[in-house]
């Protein structure tokens, strides 16, 4: 049986491989970046049953890793795609880590002395890294690897630390990009979503006001392991904040940024937020200015219901048009209008949180190309009959699954996920019976 | 010969070394009676972490290892495999939970937080000194699943199934396939016709030569385990028994009608959403102004989740009507319009001149029946004012409720419902459409509502889950099971009766034994037997026992 190629290594492309690589299927999963775990791994905990993320996805991380029937290609792209259904020609172009990958153990020496900094995308730009970085702790593979753009050596031809400090030798300099060719029966894209990026409203001061974060440097913030350990230090003053609104359909649901749709899961990872906060700390305040709360998924209204009635979680329905900064303390002011009573009202917070449109893979346009495959309006990939062939794109052998073809939350990614899994296995089982 | 316990301490980042005093911990675990080696990692799960375990295994000539981390649902199954990878038994292997019963629960007691690690690791070395290695028994899938429920998601999986290449059965209760979208008109988001997507459907899977059907007929025994069940159904011409290696369960949900609420079947110009749905099928729709209520029993004390569904579908049917020149209101609470197709519904919906107007749950609308109409009177937050609309029709869009005999089948297939009575999966997020006993699957609304879409994906999702093992052929089961001392055993059968799982029965002299494959470990029979005959594999009373009185010393 000829291997599947998995495009994006999130939980849509890991439970992808591990459904095929299961039943005997070779699996190669190509993933952009130095590690496979996608915004989940990023996340503190997920609604509605307050998982530990990283600590429910590390399992199926390393059980990736580990699989005799999964080769995982990171920092790889997709380059071509040639052939039909049952025998594609691909070419994944790997770029070099500057690691030899057989040598490192992911001991951390070479970032602890290397003397350049820069944010870290991990820690959402809260944190920082080295120019020489293990991409996080639990990441899969732990193999460091150098950001030629802001390395000495690259850059400016001194330093050389790493190499001098590793202890295994692992550091290679010479590291060219490699492209493999691969002849697959299926492709399946899960290449995810990515966050608009709110500095575009100008009334709410993202970008401007420090104080100003959006919902996924929250999950950062409120993770014990991330930048504070946990601790609810805003970034203007390191003051540990008691008082936070979180303003939600941010980019979304509005004609203005040109993502008029619903992102599906805010309303609910908002609530997530909230209950994390009063969990910390009980006597805190929080406040969700929401337009509709969307409970629509398995226990979302439960879990609501208990974030107001059992947390004290205050929901406001509105929509903010202004948030205003004290220019001494840097704490913040929310304007808003008040339906019910018809008037301009206004509540102090010590932070506000952004919940912004997940808004479509800025590669996609690149790699719909390759793959052959259409997009949609925004720019999510297109399925084109989403009620009998939810996971197929048109081109016969071609699958997306995940938040790719539109926002969505882990269990629904989980499941289309096998959903592509089974359609793979229908290619693979129709091409031994030669039809 | 005294064993050689390994003990891998986990920092945990500092989920745990903030709150335990990790190095002190290292250095108590070294003095605990037959630990040959210890030692710290940042995190032991990480692939540097497993390494580490397989080297001081060889380094060190461990027989058994200890990992004292996080919690076993998540992480023992990986340690057990690193432990294998390095030639010991998976079953030689122990975990102790410092994080989520130690660490997280005493954040602001570090003094007491070490104190308690070193209590939980000195439990699990007692009983890792008196852990015994165990095979899994291997068995062989039969290639053959069933599924229960015809609807759209049970034909989908079934037709996914058998073009994997295994055969499948499905069991209907009615006298044709089809479910719920046989009363359907148009589907959204797109506004297909229900027909055209059900007609082809049911043609395939009827012609498909893997593919069985049995219509009019039901569940009505399920015996085995994954690989090997036996099933009993009950069709026009008697008990018919298969024999499947997985099984999907499809069942679907119902729609609630409210009798009593908002004047439901007192008046008959008050309808639900799908009997709406009929009336458009049939082209009888004569009412030029109409009223809906979203949340009609739902999202409720009595059912407390939303449908997720019934706010499309209304503004699906608003759409349908107005483009035959009616006026319709939407009465919400909150638009479950989520989504990129369904926003676009939504946003023509409003440019199309439907009328939405948000009420409060508290201030749920008042219908009054006259003469000429229905009388809606609604308070309205978003325009501080109560709108009086008199409509010559009520639709009320009601929840889906599950099937009447979920019970009786969740019994049956002993697999759990939620507290709202729909099957519940085996982990909400990373397992969402399989059930905690092995090889049985759910998927579209007998999981929770859900649109057609998304029906179908979990239905192919299933039809995935449900052919690993059986591409496998072979599948191992747990050792952690029971064991009847047949000179023990005085045959009363108590066991017999208190076993959840059916995994016990009476051999031909009279006395109990295990079913391997189908005895999940629980314990409760061990825990019962008057004459203690029963050991649990893995967990034996002087593992117990050894771990219980570790608990008592002093460190
Ligand atoms: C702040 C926040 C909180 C959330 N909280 C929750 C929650 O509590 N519960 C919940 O269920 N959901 C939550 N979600 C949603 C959840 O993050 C998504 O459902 C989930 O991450 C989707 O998984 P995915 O695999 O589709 O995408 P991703 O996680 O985005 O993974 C996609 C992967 O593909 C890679 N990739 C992209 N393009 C390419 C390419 N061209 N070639 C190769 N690789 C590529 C990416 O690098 C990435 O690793 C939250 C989202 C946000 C933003
Ligand atoms: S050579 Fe580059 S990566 Fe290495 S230590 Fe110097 S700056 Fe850092
Ligand atoms: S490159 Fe060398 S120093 Fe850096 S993590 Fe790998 S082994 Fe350690
Ligand atoms: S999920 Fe909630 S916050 Fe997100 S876009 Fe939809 S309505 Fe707005
Ligand atoms: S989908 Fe709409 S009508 Fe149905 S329960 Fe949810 S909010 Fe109420």
């Amino acid at each position: 049986m000829k291997p599947v190629l998995v495009i994006g290594g999130g939980i849509a492309g890991i439970q992808a491989s591990l459904d095929l690589a299961d039943r005997g299927t070779k699996v190669h999963l190509v993933e952009r970046t130095p590690s496979i775990g996608g915004v989940m791994a990023q996340l503190d905990k997920t609604f509605p049953t307050m998982d530990c993320s990283i600590c429910i996805l590390a399992p199926k991380m390393i059980e990736c890793y580990r699989h005799p029937n999964i080769t995982i290609h990171t920092q790889s792209e997709v380059v071509g795609l040639e052939g039909s259904v049952g025998d594609f020609n691909v070419k994944v172009l790997e770029h070099p880590r500057s690691v030899d990958s057989a040598k490192c153990t992911g001991c951390g020496l070479c970032s602890e002395k290397c003397p350049v900094k820069k944010p870290s995308t991990f820690q959402a730009g809260l944190g920082q890294r080295k120019a020489i970085y293990l991409a996080f702790p639990q990441a899969v593979p732990l193999i460091a690897t150098i950001d030629r753009e802001a390395c000495l050596w690259f850059t400016k031809g001194v330093c050389r630390t790493c190499e001098k400090v590793c202890p295994s030798k692992a550091v290679d300099y010479e590291q060219k990009e490699n492209v493999v060719e691969l002849n697959v029966s299926s492709v399946i894209a899960a290449t995810g979503f990515e966050q608009y990026n709110p500095k575009d409203i100008g009334e709410y001061g993202y970008g401007r006001y420090k104080n100003v974060l959006t919902a996924l440097e929250f999950e950062r913030l409120v993770c014990a392991s991330g930048p504070t350990g946990g601790v609810l230090n805003r970034p203007s003053d390191g003051k540990v904040s008691h008082n936070i609104v979180f303003i939600q359909c941010v980019g979304s649901r509005t004609q203005t940024t040109g993502y008029p749709y619903c992102s599906s899961s805010c309303c609910m990872y908002a609530t997530k937020e909230a209950v994390l906060i009063k969990e910390h700390e009980p006597s805190s305040h929080v406040t969700i200015f929401y337009m509709d709360l969307k409970t629509f998924g398995k226990g979302f209204q439960g879990f609501v219901d208990r974030a107001q009635s059992h947390w004290g979680v205050n929901y406001i329905r509105g929509r903010p048009g202004e948030i205003r900064e004290d220019p001494v303390t840097k704490s913040l002011t929310i304007l808003y209008e008040n339906t019910e009573v018809g008037k301009v009202e206004r509540v102090d917070a010590d932070m506000v949180v952004l919940c912004t449109a997940a808004v479509p893979h800025r590669d996609n346009g690149k790699l719909a190309a390759v793959l052959g495959v259409p997009l949609d309006g925004y720019g999510f990939f297109e399925v084109g009959d989403p009620v009998s062939a939810p996971v197929e794109t048109g081109k016969p052998g071609v699958y997306v699954c995940g938040s790719c073809h539109g926002p969505r939350d882990i269990p629904e990614s989980v499941a289309e996920a096998s959903a592509t899994a089974a359609k793979a296995a229908e290619d693979a089982a129709r091409a031994e019976v030669g039809q | 010969m005294a064993p050689r316990i390994g003990v891998f301490i986990c920092r945990c980042g500092i989920n745990i070394a903030a709150y335990v005093d990790v190095p002190k911990v290292v250095e108590y675990a070294k003095t605990l009676p037959g630990v040959a080696y210890a030692e710290e990692n940042m995190y032991t799960c990480s692939s540097d972490g497993l390494n580490k375990i397989k080297e001081a295994i060889k380094k060190h000539n461990l027989d058994r290892v200890v990992v004292a981390s996080c919690t076993p649902r998540t992480h023992e199954p990986l340690f057990q495999a690193t432990c294998e990878e390095a030639g010991v038994n998976k079953y030689l292997f122990e975990m102790a939970n410092i994080r989520d019963q130690c660490s997280w629960v005493h954040m602001r007691e570090p003094e007491k937080a070490t104190k308690k690690a070193k209590d939980l690791i000195r439990m699990a070395v007692a009983k890792a000194a008196l852990l015994e290695p165990d095979d899994e028994p291997e068995i062989d899938v039969i290639p053959s699943t069933l599924v229960i429920g015809g609807g759209v998601s049970g034909m989908r999986a079934a037709l996914s199934v058998a073009d994997q290449g295994f055969d499948v059965t499905i069991v209907e209760k009615e006298p044709a396939l089809g479910g719920k979208l046989r009363g359907f008109d148009s589907l959204f988001p797109h506004k297909q016709k229900a027909s055209e997507v059900l007609e082809p459907l049911i043609e395939k899977v009827t012609t498909h030569p893997r593919i069985r059907v049995l219509t009019e007929s039901r569940l009505k025994s399920v015996y085995g385990f994954i690989g090997n069940f036996d099933i009993g159904v009950e069709t026009g011409k008697g008990v018919e028994t298969l024999k499947v290696g997985t099984i999907i369960v499809a069942v679907g949900a119902e729609v609630l009608k409210p009798r009593g609420l908002y004047l439901y079947g007192e008046d008959p110009r008050v309808v639900t959403q799908s009997e709406l749905e009929q009336l458009l099928h049939t082209g009888s729709v004569n009412a030029e102004k109409i009223v809906m209520i979203q949340c009609s029993g739902s999202r409720s004390a009595e059912r407390p989740y939303c449908s997720r569904i019934c706010c499309n579908e209304a503004v699906k049917n608003a759409l349908n009507v107005t483009e035959k020149g009616k006026e319709v209101y939407i009465l919400y609470r909150d638009l479950q319009t989520y989504g990129i197709h369904y926003s676009r519904l939504e946003q023509e919906a409003k440019r199309k001149g439907i009328r939405f107007l948000k009420y409060q749950a508290d201030k749920p609308p008042t219908i009054t029946a006259e003469p000429n109409g229905l009388k809606v009177s609604v308070y309205s937050p978003t325009v501080n004012e109560t709108v009086e609309v008199t409509a010559n029709m009520l639709v009320l869009s009601t929840p889906l409720v599950p099937v009447s005999d979920a019970k009786e089948l969740s019994q049956m297939l002993k697999v759990p419902l939620d507290s709202n009575g729909f099957f519940m999966e085996a982990h909400v997020k990373l397992r969402p459409i399989d059930f905690a006993t092995d090889g049985i699957f759910v998927c579209g609304t007998a999981h929770s509502p859900k649109d057609i879409g998304e029906s179908v994906a979990q239905a192919l999702g299933v039809a995935s889950r449900a052919s690993i093992p059986m591409a496998k052929k072979r599948v191992r089961t747990a050792a952690i099971m029971s064991q009847v001392d047949q000179t023990r055993c005085s045959g009363c059968g108590t066991c017999i009766d208190v076993c959840p799982y059916n995994a016990l029965r009476k051999n031909e002299k009279g006395l109990a034994e295990t079913i391997a494959a189908v005895c999940k470990g629980c314990g409760v029979c061990g825990a019962t037997c008057p004459e203690k005959a029963i050991t649990m594999h893995h967990f034996t009373d002087e593992q117990i026992q050894a771990q219980g009185l570790a608990a008592l010393e002093e460190d």
